[in-house]
């Protein structure tokens, strides 16, 4: 008799929906169907049961084809790997466990490398801005409940995070928004008319590249100064217009995404919106908030930030300190300019998000990768080891885009003696202790 | 003034991280034992005689002494770094963090850096004859003093994000620079003789920036109020001068406001 598993918390994007229902076969092996979830969260339950998933670690031959090897062939190699090489990188976390990341962080003191998430390709930029002037942020139940201004600027909701529009920021009634959209404005600042845009009251179309300078405008409009006639393509009447809206705001919230972060100045878009945010505070509440996409992304940011103090890019290759910087630390640079010797990646697949360059310069070092898929990066790996899918096979702490804590549930069972990424890394850092008791590899 | 001279001989396969190039470091050593001293590359500990063969010897202090670094630095990072006195000659591109948080002293590089060159630099004199890259003397990540005091010169052109959170000193670059010039600056002086990209004085709080050339967009937080006659590094012209960021937080002083000005020449 199949039974139904409730409240279930969907291991996809951010936003980390807490209110699925998977229907799982009685012998508790198989998923038979998903509720609530959103067309891409779906997918990742029904992923579960597709044949051909690889169960056993695979080892690259010779003539390029992979070979079935043990675990423990496994382990012992990238052990070995991680106490040869003189800088690793250890590049991913983000679909994996808070759990799990902070044995991966044992390791790589241990052996001194290089931990990186997907911060790196993503909200690092946002990250950097954090670090250098804060962030006045709230968590997404006070945008339920407060929101009556929304600003969606530079992201695309609808199709990167599709239920949050629904369960947050658009559409909810919360305890003081009882006419749920209809009590909200809804501003889109995009430079394309997105899917986002058509559920937004107000769409502000910025020339590409130009969010800088009409942050500033902004900045400048809510001090009460004069504006030039146009700032990014928009005239000065509409940012006047909008900008004394946002004061009248009970709670405002800006939303933030890769339109931000990945154009033109990076970090400084999101420095000035977060100095906008501060200014508004003058006047109203207002608060910020990144719209994170990897999974348990910020989770991992979380555990980097309290163990070593920096959020993403923590080299440790010193040992005796952690290092970050941007530009130098980051795995796309380590890749370029060649500064790493071995690569170790698990629960992301840079292959498909990295630029061409950094994935060239990887295919050609030792590389570990250890992911429940097949995909871009165990293409290029010399050792794909496959775990437990985190959130579906095995539960384990992971955080919300609001840098909430939620504890994940484990739906059904692993493969068949299959290890979840706690055990493989556990042992990992077993093996690695062997090795340097031994005086290294 | 004594010096020792430093040549390459094996270049490293990684990049080497060599803090403990500086007089600091050198100061009343004989070449053998600065030959002892560290280098790092990742983990792995080495000595800067794997790397340099070294001649000459040290000065007493660190102002008596003069290093000169022959041969191809382009993998090196921290040459310089956190150097308070002495003489400094690179005859070569050096990698990242050249002369970062120096405090004083001369360094001369005769060739083009990396990135985060001149980070926190709080005095001394630091030349660069060719080009510079991305955060040239600005803040270490998440800290909000850039460059506070000495004078930076490029002769060539300079990346992004220069002078980004510089509170005091002066940077003179002959060349071009790219985008985010003088960002959060509160104080110090920049010279940037060729043009600017975009976005130049973002956020300045206090501080000058005179551009000789052109910018390609004007920050719209940035006021015209007149025209000035000024002396600048040895260029007597005429200049506009803005005020701004006027989006951004400014203090007070006898009851006025205090803007960071922006001179383009005329």
């Amino acid at each position: 008799m199949p039974k139904d598993v409730t409240d279930v918390i969907c291991p996809f994007c951010g936003t980390l929906c807490d209110d699925l229902i998977v229907t799982v076969s009685d012998d508790n092996k198989t998923i038979l169907g998903v509720k609530n979830a959103c067309a891409i969260g779906a997918e990742k339950f029904n992923h579960q049961r597709l044949p051909g998933r690889v169960q056993r670690p695979r080892m690259r031959q010779a003539d390029g084809s992979y070979k079935e090897i043990t675990y423990d062939e496994a382990i012992d190699w990238t052990a070995n790997l991680l106490v040869k090489s003189r800088k690793t990188l250890m590049y991913g976390w983000a679909s994996t466990s808070c759990q799990a990341m902070s044995i991966g962080h044992e390791i790589a003191e241990k052996v001194g490398g290089i931990v990186d998430n997907c911060a790196t390709v993503c909200h690092g930029s946002s990250l950097i801005a954090i670090e250098d002037v804060g962030v006045p942020s709230c968590t997404l139940g006070e945008v339920k409940n407060r929101a009556d201004r929304v600003i969606f600027w530079g992201c695309n909701p609808a199709h990167a995070h599709p239920r949050h529009m629904s369960r947050y920021s658009i559409f909810p009634r919360g305890f003081f928004t009882v006419k749920g959209h209809k009590g909200r404005k809804i501003y889109c600042v995009d430079c394309r008319y997105t899917d986002t845009a058509k559920c937004a009251d107000e769409f502000i179309q910025v020339q590409q590249g130009y969010d800088y300078e009409l942050l500033n405008a902004f900045r400048t409009a809510v001090r009460g100064e004069a504006l030039p006639d146009f700032v990014g393509g928009v005239p000065k009447e509409k940012i006047q217009a909008m900008a004394d809206d946002l004061k009248s705001a009970r709670f405002g919230i800006i939303f933030f995404g890769m339109g931000l972060t990945h154009t033109m100045g990076r970090n400084h878009n999101i420095d000035i919106a977060i100095n906008l945010t501060r200014d508004m505070n003058d006047h109203t509440k207002f608060a910020i908030m990144a719209m994170r996409g990897h999974w348990n992304v910020t989770g991992s940011g979380q555990v980097l930030g309290w163990q070593y103090g920096f959020p993403y890019a923590v080299d440790l290759s010193r040992r005796d300190q952690a290092r970050h910087q941007t530009g130098e630390t980051t795995s796309v640079d380590l890749l370029n300019r060649n500064e790493v010797e071995a690569c170790f990646y698990i629960a992301t697949d840079p292959g498909a998000h990295f630029p061409v360059d950094a994935m060239i310069s990887s295919s050609r070092k030792p590389t570990v990768t250890v992911d429940p898929h097949i995909n871009c990066t165990t293409e290029i790996s010399d050792i794909h080891i496959p775990v437990a899918m985190v959130g579906v096979e095995v539960g384990g702490c992971a955080y919300r885009m609001d840098n909430v804590p939620i504890e994940t549930r484990k739906v059904v069972d692993p493969p068949e003696g299959m290890l979840t990424d706690e055990e493989l890394l556990t042992k990992i850092n077993t093996r690695v202790d062997e090795l340097l008791a031994k005086g290294g590899a | 003034m004594n010096t020792v001279t430093l040549t390459v001989k094996n270049t490293p396969e990684l990049f080497l991280e060599c803090e403990n190039v500086n007089p600091d470091a050198f100061a009343g050593k004989k070449a053998a034992d600065i030959a002892k001293l560290g280098a790092f590359q990742g983990k792995e500990i080495t000595t800067l005689g794997d790397y340099f063969t070294i001649a000459g010897e040290a000065g007493a202090t660190a102002a008596d002494t003069k290093i000169v670094i022959n041969g191809d630095c382009t993998k090196m990072k921290y040459i310089g770094a956190k150097m308070n006195a002495g003489e400094v000659i690179v005859n070569s591109t050096c990698d990242m963090y050249t002369g970062s948080w120096m405090s004083g002293g001369k360094l001369l590089v005769k060739g083009n850096v990396h990135s985060f060159c001149g980070l926190a630099m709080k005095g001394g004199e630091f030349t660069i004859e060719g080009n510079a890259g991305n955060y040239l003397g600005a803040a270490y990540r998440g800290d909000w003093r850039g460059m506070s005091g000495g004078v930076l010169r490029v002769k060539g052109n300079a990346g992004s994000d220069v002078g980004t959170f510089m509170i005091g000193g002066e940077m003179i670059i002959e060349g071009d620079v790219d985008i985010h010039l003088g960002t959060h600056m509160e104080g110090g002086r920049i010279i940037v003789k060729g043009n600017a990209n975009r976005r130049v004085g973002g956020q300045v709080v206090k501080g000058e920036i005179y551009i000789f050339g052109k910018i390609n967009v004007m920050m719209p937080g940035y006021k015209q109020v007149g025209e000035v006659s000024l002396d600048v590094d040895g260029t007597k012209a005429k200049f506009a001068e803005y005020i701004g960021d006027i989006g951004e937080r400014h203090p007070k002083r006898k009851g006025e406001t205090v803007y960071g000005k922006l001179y383009m020449k005329q």
